[in-house]
């Protein structure tokens, strides 16, 4: 990341007649779009900029030096499993004999991305203990709807239309609720423990015959595990309800606990996080669901399956199938999000993914104690991958989560999860991956106890960081009151 | 400390009802304003809208928060405060003198379901 | 550990675990009941060298076959300049993560702003979020969108000649949403005026959603739409191809609420069907009912102009259940593609495009008719890059016969109707050699025959 900032829009630099683009000529422009009605055309063209290929080039490359990536520096970033993104993963999405197939062609053509869409789903199943996986989802929020819908098609299935209610922990992240809204189900909230843990005395009494199910992550957002889980199952079973995992947190427990051995039904998987797919600014991620055996006719159409043939023979083919819930995205999902994450488990095979979760939470555990005479550790004891800090242990000086998080970004680290969970006031979310080696995350220590002592000695200028970003704090307020949201309204504006 | 008036109905979820006749304006206490920081936006019902005591008639917004309104008394809607749509950040220099809307009260005797002055002042330091 | 992801060297798990006081790997999972943990093995190949994973995907890059495409359905293959991939590669961009420290993402921040900007222009609409799964999901959401800002409505009509694959998403959001759906039937190609006044006139919907062009590849005539949407209190939905925004009457000329549709024909590789990009524009006054992320411009400490993530409040993070939507992500990534295709295309490039597709597809059509055995299904309509044509022959042979030859002729709609697609990518020899195979399965029929 380069710290001087590189600020023009690409409308700014436009000027008529000026082009970035070659095309060949039109062999046949005899056949004029001239003949179409006038009515059916556009009045005023569009005020698309007009910039030559080396001003693109290089307004693109100076705008990425405005940027911090993995690539760039560590991410402390607590639920979000900020993994390196394998080089070969991106060498392997962008294989000519996959990029340039369209979705609909005709399927005999089409069988090696439908082996890898197929394997990788059974890769997802063995490693999760699921009985079939729909890669379909776009993201994990995707997925999670997706997992509500199967919940809901199975209660349905069975006539069972009294269940409209999940049951939603309230330290679960706000996509959990907002997921179960937009399914059409009505979200019940259960208590937590002081550690994060699901209180099951407060559960009980909520199970009746109207939950559909319950959704839970776990390790839990504190990064604790639900050491109750197969109690909590249990009463969840008996109750009529299915218990879905949000995959937010798998990483800990890849290679050591499968969440479908230990209780749940439905499940989605963050490709982005667990599979150490890109992140992208925000996207394109991949939310594969998961769903034990005799529920996976419900998973959303289209499916890819295998028919097996003689001697080995086998083909694949796409089925909508009747019990399906029907779909949930224009083709097959995040196709070259796929080519990624399963480049990823066969570089590490049946025998290295085991060690994912043990490392990772080894690194947790070794900054959270290198730490917590410094900083507030609410939760003792061993956690998974992620652990909470509540600010700084002295709170005489004033200096806040989010100063220590901006103060951070002067030190070349990105932040880390700040004010989530909601259970801490000064909340400090902390995860770093298998990645990270024990220097890096020495380094991250040095720095955090450095800025725990800033704080102390001169506490404004902690306050006031971050100092030698590419830009410093920014205006939310102005930003939300007059919102300017295109250059057409800020070129008015100026 | 948070301004309190006398005088006025408070709800436990921090609006308040300036009676007027036969006539109600509604809006979010000092309390409120604080917890929510800098006021961006202010989702206000229309005029003639009928709103119903302890249901939702519109939301109000910060940088960081968005909460939903909920109206302390029934009625109909027959004025709202327009200078919120220019200037949200009113609520924040003076939650009671910018009132969200004005409502024509269909059952006064709601108002015995909400707080006095002094109950609310003891509801928000619990 | 030995492997090129764990850099942990015996030495420093030791030193590691000594630090956290425990003995072993396994000590760290001690809270974990002990039948829960998993003792077997996966059901994974051993782990594969780079010069295995290469050899692999080669392999089973031979089980595809790369086909001339002559299809669209929503997918279109389109050229996209060099410049495109190269700039996507950067790590700065490829490896960062949403931009909530806007310090440090300004980059994201502000190639977000310029997608919106562009989005705007192409559809003419006043305001567009940072964009949205794909077009089918985007158009979905409009659907929710126009059933919140109704309040008390819960049903939206859709038109027949909307892409199938895209009513079938919006029918699934529906059914779980609570959200009637009814249809507005097809008429000659286009979607039924009389029926559409008749259901609008009901005054009970919430939202119309209409295609442009339609699956059918016409151009539909949407005047007066929008005002007897408007006369209803109903929102009028447009799902549009997002390259022929360039030529085509926008969506705000047309006077639609909100614009919808997939990015994928702005530069983005077929890939195998994602990953694309949706979009959804609307007009300033429903800004705060629109789903998904919005960046907006501000300033720093220092006063310099800054773009930040703002509109927050609205999602999912903060509203919990009671968010416009449960998104909480974008495709920022494909948002980038379509940035730069359009910082390089300029509405001229994008202009030639449209022309070009235009011709090779009013030639192809032609060519067609010509062997006799084809016409244009509804030949009075107006089309650009994509039209339905009906044969007498067996559509399914012929699409067999022609992929033995390497063309995807098109998409099978029934026994005797494809849906044909021709962009500025093929070339008059192509499209010949297209005509040439269809020419000689007819000699091979008329052949048996004899």
């Amino acid at each position: 990341m380069n710290n001087v900032f590189y600020g023009k829009l690409i409308f700014e630099l436009s000027r008529e007649g000026r082009r970035g683009y070659s095309l060949p000529k039109n062999e046949l422009a005899s056949y004029s779009m001239t003949d179409m009605p006038n009515a059916l055309l556009r009045e005023q063209d569009p005020g698309l900029p007009e910039v030559d290929e080396l001003t693109v080039v290089r307004h693109y490359t100076n705008m990425s030096n405005n940027n911090f990536g993995v690539d760039t520096g560590y991410y402390p970033l607590g639920s979000c499993t900020m993994k390196y993104n394998p080089k070969i993963n991106e060498e392997i999405a962008v294989h000519r004999a996959f990029t340039g197939l369209h979705p609909l062609q005709d399927i005999d053509t089409v069988q090696g991305a439908l082996e890898v869409y197929y394997k990788l789903q059974q890769s997802l199943a063995t490693l999760a203990g699921m009985k079939e996986f729909t890669l379909n989802p776009y993201a994990g929020a995707h997925g999670e709807l997706t997992g509500l819908m199967v919940m809901r098609s199975y209660h349905a299935s069975r006539g069972d239309d009294k269940r409209t209610k999940v049951i939603v922990p309230d330290s679960a992240h706000g996509t959990n609720p907002a997921s179960a809204a937009v399914c059409g189900l009505d979200v019940v909230v259960v208590k937590s423990r002081p550690d994060g843990t699901v209180d099951v005395d407060d559960l009980r009494p909520l199970l009746d015959d109207t939950i559909a199910g319950m959704m839970m992550t776990n390790p839990n957002t504190l990064g604790i595990f639900e050491h109750s889980i197969a109690e909590i199952a249990k009463l969840v079973h008996d109750c009529g309800g299915l218990m879905y995992y949000d995959g937010a947190n798998l990483n800990p427990m890849l290679g050591k606990v499968r969440p479908g051995d230990i209780g749940f039904d439905i499940m989605h998987i963050n490709l982005h996080k667990t599979f150490s797919t890109p992140h992208g600014g925000g996207g394109p991620g991949s939310g594969p669901v998961g769903v034990r055996e005799g529920l996976e006719q419900f998973l959303p159409s289209p499916r890819v399956i295998r028919i097996d043939g003689d001697d080995d023979c086998y083909e694949y083919n796409i089925d909508f199938g009747k019990d399906s819930l029907g779909s949930i995205s224009g083709f097959l999902g995040n196709f070259g999000v796929m080519m990624r994450a399963y480049t990823y488990i066969l570089t590490l095979g049946r025998d290295q993914v085991k060690n994912v979760g043990p490392l990772a939470t080894l690194n947790a555990n070794y900054i959270k104690e290198s730490l917590k005479d410094v900083y507030e550790l609410p939760i003792e004891g061993v956690c998974k991958h992620e652990f909470v800090f509540d600010g700084l242990k002295d709170k005489s000086t004033g200096v806040t989560t989010l100063d220590v998080a901006k103060r951070l970004l002067d030190y070349g680290y990105h932040a880390p999860t700040i004010y989530f969970p909601l259970l801490f006031h000064e909340a400090l979310m902390i995860e770093p991956t298998e990645n990270e080696s024990k220097e890096t995350l020495d380094g991250f220590i040095d720095v955090m106890r450095k800025i725990a002592q800033e704080a102390k000695d001169d506490p404004e200028m902690v306050k006031s960081a971050p100092h030698t970003t590419p830009v410093r704090r920014l205006d939310d307020t102005k930003a939300a009151l007059h919102p300017i949201v295109t250059y057409r309204e800020l070129a008015a504006e100026q | 400390m948070s301004k309190i008036i006398e005088g006025l109905y408070y709800s436990e979820s921090h609006e308040y009802v300036k009676v007027e006749g036969d006539f109600g304006y509604v809006g979010i206490t000092d309390y409120a304003q604080h917890a929510l920081g800098n006021v961006v936006y202010v989702d206000m019902p229309e005029v003639d809208d009928e709103v119903t005591a302890e249901e939702e008639f519109g939301a109000v917004e910060s940088v960081k928060a968005a909460s939903d309104l909920i109206s302390p008394v029934s009625g109909t809607v027959v004025e709202v405060n327009e200078a919120l749509e220019d200037e949200p950040g009113l609520i924040n220099k003076d939650a009671f003198e910018n009132w969200i809307m004005k409502v024509q009260l269909s059952d006064k005797s709601e108002l015995d379901n909400l707080m006095d002055a002094a109950a609310y002042k003891d509801f928000i330091k619990e | 550990m030995n492997h090129k992801f764990f850099p942990h060297t015996d030495e420093d798990i030791r030193s590691m675990l000594d630090k956290c006081g425990e003995r072993s790997l396994d000590d760290l999972y001690k809270d974990v009941p002990s039948e829960l943990v998993f003792k077997r093995e996966y059901e994974l190949p051993e782990a594969m060298s780079e010069v295995e994973i290469r050899r692999y995907f080669d392999e089973l890059g031979t089980y595809n076959t790369q086909l001339t495409c002559f299809a669209g359905a929503g997918c279109y293959d389109h050229y996209a300049p060099a410049v495109v991939a190269d700039i996507i590669r950067r790590s700065e961009f490829l490896t960062s993560y949403t931009p909530y420290q806007a310090e440090i993402s300004q980059g994201t921040l502000q190639y977000i702003f310029e997608f919106q900007s562009m989005m705007t222009e192409l559809t003419g609409m006043e305001v567009s979020n940072a964009s949205m799964y794909d077009g089918a999901t985007a158009t979905a959401e409009a659907m929710m969108m126009a059933v919140a800002n109704a309040k008390k409505r819960n049903k939206v009509l859709i038109s027949d000649t909307v892409n199938p694959i895209v009513t079938r998403v919006v029918e699934t959001y529906a059914k779980f949403h609570g959200v009637e759906v009814e249809h507005i039937a097809a008429k000659d190609g286009v979607t039924d005026r009389a029926e559409f006044e008749r259901k609008i006139a009901q005054g009970d919907a919430a939202g119309v959603i209409v295609a442009s062009p339609n699956f059918f590849g016409i151009v539909e005539d949407y005047t007066g739409w929008a005002n007897l949407c408007h006369d209803n209190k109903a929102l009028l939905i447009m799902n549009c191809v997002a390259s022929t925004l360039g030529v085509l009457r926008s969506p705000a000329e047309w006077g639609a609420d909100i614009a919808v549709g997939d990015g994928q024909s702005l530069g983005i590789p077929m890939n195998f069907g994602g990953p694309y990009v949706g979009f959804l524009c609307t007009s300033k006054k429903l800004i705060r009912k629109m789903p998904g992320r919005i960046v907006g411009a501000t300033t720093d400490l220092d006063g310099k102009r800054t773009f930040v993530l703002t509109l927050q409040a609205r999602e999912q993070h903060i509203r919990r259940e009671k968010a416009t939507s449960n998104i909480c992500s974008n495709q920022s990534l494909m948002a980038l593609y379509v940035t730069v295709y359009l910082s390089l295309m300029g509405k001229q490039g994008l202009r030639e495009v449209n022309e070009m597709s235009y011709s090779g597809a009013h030639y192809l059509a032609e060519k067609l008719t010509e062997t006799g055995h084809f016409h244009l299904t509804y030949p009075d309509k107006p089309f650009l890059n994509e039209f339905v044509i009906n044969t007498d022959l067996d559509v399914q042979q012929i699409q067999e016969w022609t992929v033995d030859e390497d063309f995807q002729f098109g998409l099978r709609l029934d026994d005797h109707n494809i849906l044909v697609c021709v962009t500025e990518m093929r070339s008059k020899a192509e499209i010949d050699a297209l005509v040439e195979s269809v020419k000689q399965y007819i000699e091979f029929i008329n052949d048996q025959q004899d």
